[in-house]
């Protein structure tokens, strides 16, 4: 600690190595955060349900998402991103996931929402397996924090099912 | 810096940083604002180092006693003496 330059430059390497870990710490803390979100979704109306010139089938939704994701948001949050899948099971693929609609919450007041909305993303499948067909609907969320570990999750919703014939 | 000053400057270092973290951890997760921690702790590093970087004359109070170049001339230096000390075999 002979020198100005000595001296300047262990304070910086031991106040990164402390803010690194002070980073850590704030992001341990996330475990502790007590969450309860709540979520439904609503199909509305099956706009139209065709099969494309290729084979494959596919459906047009409207959608009434309801959703309340506020105590997902702790002190270590940047945003929270969500988004609805449609999942169901084929002969060909025992889990099929089709994204239908993804928003990015960046605040905390935003997280308490509905929408109404037709699928932002196409509902097409691996081939023709849509009629009659049951699905889930899925809410999953990624808490995106501002250091640290990110944590995800979902809400199942069951019960919906396609027409049988094509409209 | 003397040798003293040097070791209060780290010393000082240390516990300054240390203070400054987790004082700023303890508000910023009271107050739930990230950005509160974050300005604490950079407060923390700016004041820590105005006290423990530039050479304060407190650093200084066991000041090393150089010699006085003209007082060297005077005193040649001591000629290294080499002493071996060999066992003495015994046959």
């Amino acid at each position: 600690m002979h020198s100005f330059g000595y001296r300047a430059n262990a304070l910086l390497t031991f106040a990164v190595t402390i803010l690194a870990f002070i980073c850590a710490i704030a992001s341990f803390s996330d475990n502790f955060s007590n969450q309860t979100p709540s979520a439904q979704i609503q199909i509305l109306n099956i706009n139209w349900f065709q099969k494309q010139p290729h084979g494959n089938d596919e459906v047009s939704l409207t959608l009434n998402i309801t959703a309340d994701l506020q105590s997902l948001f702790t002190w270590n949050t940047k945003q929270v991103f969500a988004f609805v899948a449609a999942e169901y099971k084929t002969s060909k693929n025992s889990l099929n996931q089709v994204s239908l609609w993804d928003a990015i919450i960046p605040e905390k007041e935003q997280a308490n929402f509905w929408i109404q909305i037709s699928n932002k993303y196409r509902f097409i499948d691996q081939g023709h397996n849509l009629r009659g067909k049951e699905f889930n609907l899925t809410l999953h969320w990624h808490v995106m924090p501002k250091t640290g570990k990110m944590f995800a999750d979902k809400i199942v919703m069951s019960g919906y099912r396609l027409p049988n014939a094509y409209r | 810096m003397d040798w003293q000053g040097q070791k209060l400057a780290e010393q000082l270092m240390q516990i300054l940083l240390l203070i400054a973290a987790v004082v700023a951890f303890v508000v910023g997760y009271t107050t739930a604002s990230f950005r509160t921690m974050m300005l604490i702790y950079a407060g923390g590093v700016g004041v820590t180092t105005l006290i423990t970087v530039p050479s304060w004359p407190f650093f200084n109070r066991h000041p090393l006693k150089w010699l006085d170049p003209s007082e060297a001339e005077k005193h040649p230096k001591p000629e290294v003496v080499v002493s071996s000390k060999k066992k003495s075999y015994k046959k």
